[in-house]
């Protein structure tokens, strides 16, 4: 069953339409990755999911029930947790404060919850008492991922989480969000760093130019000699 | 031959007289300063809340200190007439709750009608700058159709802890030192409110949430964090700081609407010397500047006297700026400060 679905999205800023009837699929405890070009609307394609773009068609669906007409933060409070590419952290804020904020819109107990996001990222236990912004890279998306898991979200969605970070970080995030997902979490990502992205992917979306151009499990993409020659480099 | 007085100084004179100078000091410079920088720092923290999470410098502060302070004076005055009091505690203490509930009133009035128009255009802070500007006319103007534009004195109660005479009398020093229940009274509410407004920042739910929101706005609208509540919760307490710090100045001096535009400077300058939107520097700026203040328009000759053997005490008056020309001391550490250390002493954020 799929938890997330977003049919025939059509949208863009302005008069100007970005994307053209894209449809994106995330199933109950996948990774899906979109990928692409510069300026294929990959960004465009997450904030139109997230509710930030008003649609001009189409549709999101979470676990069978339309949010098209919710706002970004229902959508938080509806189930999907979202970590934005930059500015997504507190930094004045220590680490466990971090987790408290995105804890914010729940009033039951989190400790349990905060115990999971410790448990994935050891590092920021050890870290908690510091400000999040003194944390390097790699350590403050933990925090960024840590921190949407905490309101105990059905869908998380990650834009580019690997940009800027060195080749260990990002390959450890990547192991860190295959541990999510078997957790039972659905992901959904865009991603610069295509190859080892869709390596993990269950689905991958390739989006050129606003559309679906290819749409297949990562797997097929990657060994798809067109998908290689256009997008990963040969 | 003359007999000079100073010729032959004995240990024993000279004991009495470096005492006489710490008396000195601590009568002219130390305690005055001291409940001015509290003043000053409560004054500051207000400024600098509004700063850090409101996203603009609030020009209307000075006159919403103004507004509390008149309101609760006319408390004073209702309370004076019914004959209620809190001898030997001063009566604007028991007012002081009630003039923050009507500032509080009339800064959320203000932003429902004035700042909440421009914060849902998203206005550059520039813009707020100006607007605030503007609110503080109307605070003014307000102000002085309340109580007028005379000075008001409405310190009651016991006026000293300490007097000169007393002073005299128990030690045997030739320097008096008095101490003011006003002056006594704001370092020990400036202590108890720093200390409030700090644990809030720190532990509450609500005061991580307006930090929060004032580290990243949009990942804390993201986290379900009410941006309505956090304005809210902010001018409650920016509001109540300006009353209290206006009530305490008042106290301790007098009220004059006038007066209370004057420290808008001094209050800014704190604010950015201690590190806009940092509420601990705002305090530590507080005493920076009432310190810099009193030091540098002392007439510090008396103080020497005591210290120096006859022959070096000089003849002036050993003032380096006269007490007129005060502000210029806040515009002068300012102006050093924003060419040295802008971010100031705690890095503050400059937007």
């Amino acid at each position: 069953m799929n938890m997330l679905v977003a049919e025939n999205l059509t949208a863009g800023y302005g008069g100007v339409d970005i994307l053209h009837s894209c449809s994106f699929a995330v199933g109950a405890g996948e990774i899906a990755v979109i990928v692409g070009p510069n300026g294929a609307g990959k960004s465009t394609a997450m904030k139109a999911i997230l509710g930030m773009l008003p649609l001009r068609t189409g549709r999101v669906t979470l676990e069978g029930a339309d949010i098209t007409g919710l706002s970004p933060q229902a959508r938080v409070a509806a189930g999907m947790g979202f970590v934005p590419q930059n500015d997504n952290v507190f930094p004045t804020l220590t680490v466990e404060e971090n987790l408290e904020m995105g804890a914010f819109i729940r009033r039951d107990c989190y400790q349990d919850t905060m115990e999971s996001v410790y448990a994935l990222f050891p590092v920021l236990r050890e870290k908690r008492r510091q400000p999040a912004g003194e944390l390097s890279g790699g350590q403050r998306q933990q925090v960024a991922v840590g921190r949407a898991l905490m309101t105990q979200p059905k869908v998380l969605i990650l834009d580019e989480p690997t940009a800027g970070v060195s080749p260990i970080v990002m390959d450890e995030l990547f192991d860190r969000i295959i541990d999510i997902a078997r957790s039972g979490l659905s992901i959904l990502m865009v991603e610069q760093n295509a190859r080892q992205a869709l390596a993990i992917a269950d689905r991958g979306y390739v989006l050129v130019q606003g559309r679906n151009r290819f749409t297949a499990s990562g797997e097929t993409l990657l060994a798809d000699p067109e998908v290689r020659r256009s997008f990963l480099g040969g | 031959m003359p007999i000079r007085k100073f010729a032959v100084p004995s240990s024993e004179a000279e004991i009495p007289d470096f005492l006489n100078a710490i008396v000195l000091l601590a009568n002219f410079v130390v305690i005055p300063a001291t409940a001015y920088g509290a003043q000053l720092a409560l004054g500051a923290l207000g400024v600098t809340l509004v700063y850090s999470v409101l996203r603009f410098a609030n020009f209307a502060h000075g006159d919403l200190m103004a507004f509390g302070t008149a309101a609760t004076i006319l408390i004073v005055w209702l309370f004076q007439g019914w004959g209620v009091s809190l001898a030997p505690l001063p009566t604007a203490i028991l007012a002081l709750p009630l003039g923050m509930i009507i500032t509080c009133l009339l800064a959320l009035g203000t932003d429902r009608f004035v700042y909440r128009f421009y914060r849902h255009q998203r206005s550059p802070a520039i813009v707020f700058v100006m607007v605030s500007v503007g609110v503080m006319f109307i605070y003014n103007a307000l102000t002085r159709f309340l109580i007028g534009v005379d000075d008001r004195r409405f310190e009651d109660g016991e006026r000293f802890i300490v007097t000169v005479i007393g002073f005299r009398e128990a030690t045997g020093l030739d320097q008096g030192l008095a101490l003011r229940t006003s002056q006594v009274l704001t370092v020990i509410v400036m202590v108890l409110v720093t200390t409030a407004v700090f644990w809030f920042l720190r532990s509450t739910r609500t005061g991580k949430s307006m930090r929060a929101y004032s580290d990243n706005e949009d990942l804390a609208l993201l986290s379900g964090i009410n941006p309505d509540r956090v304005v809210l919760v902010t001018w409650m307490l920016a509001a109540s700081l300006a009353t209290i710090a206006g009530v305490l100045y008042g106290l301790d001096k007098s009220f004059r609407p006038f007066t209370y535009f004057q420290i808008l400077l001094p209050i800014f300058a704190a604010a950015i010397v201690g590190g806009i939107g940092q509420p601990f520097g705002a305090v530590a700026g507080g005493f920076i500047i009432a310190f810099s203040e009193v030091a540098l328009t002392y007439a510090w000759r008396g103080f020497l006297t005591h210290i120096l053997p006859p022959d070096l005490i000089p003849a002036g008056l050993v003032q380096i700026l006269s007490v007129e020309y005060k502000f210029a001391v806040s515009f002068l550490i300012l102006v050093i400060v924003l060419l040295v250390r802008p971010t100031g002493i705690i890095r503050g954020r400059v937007f």
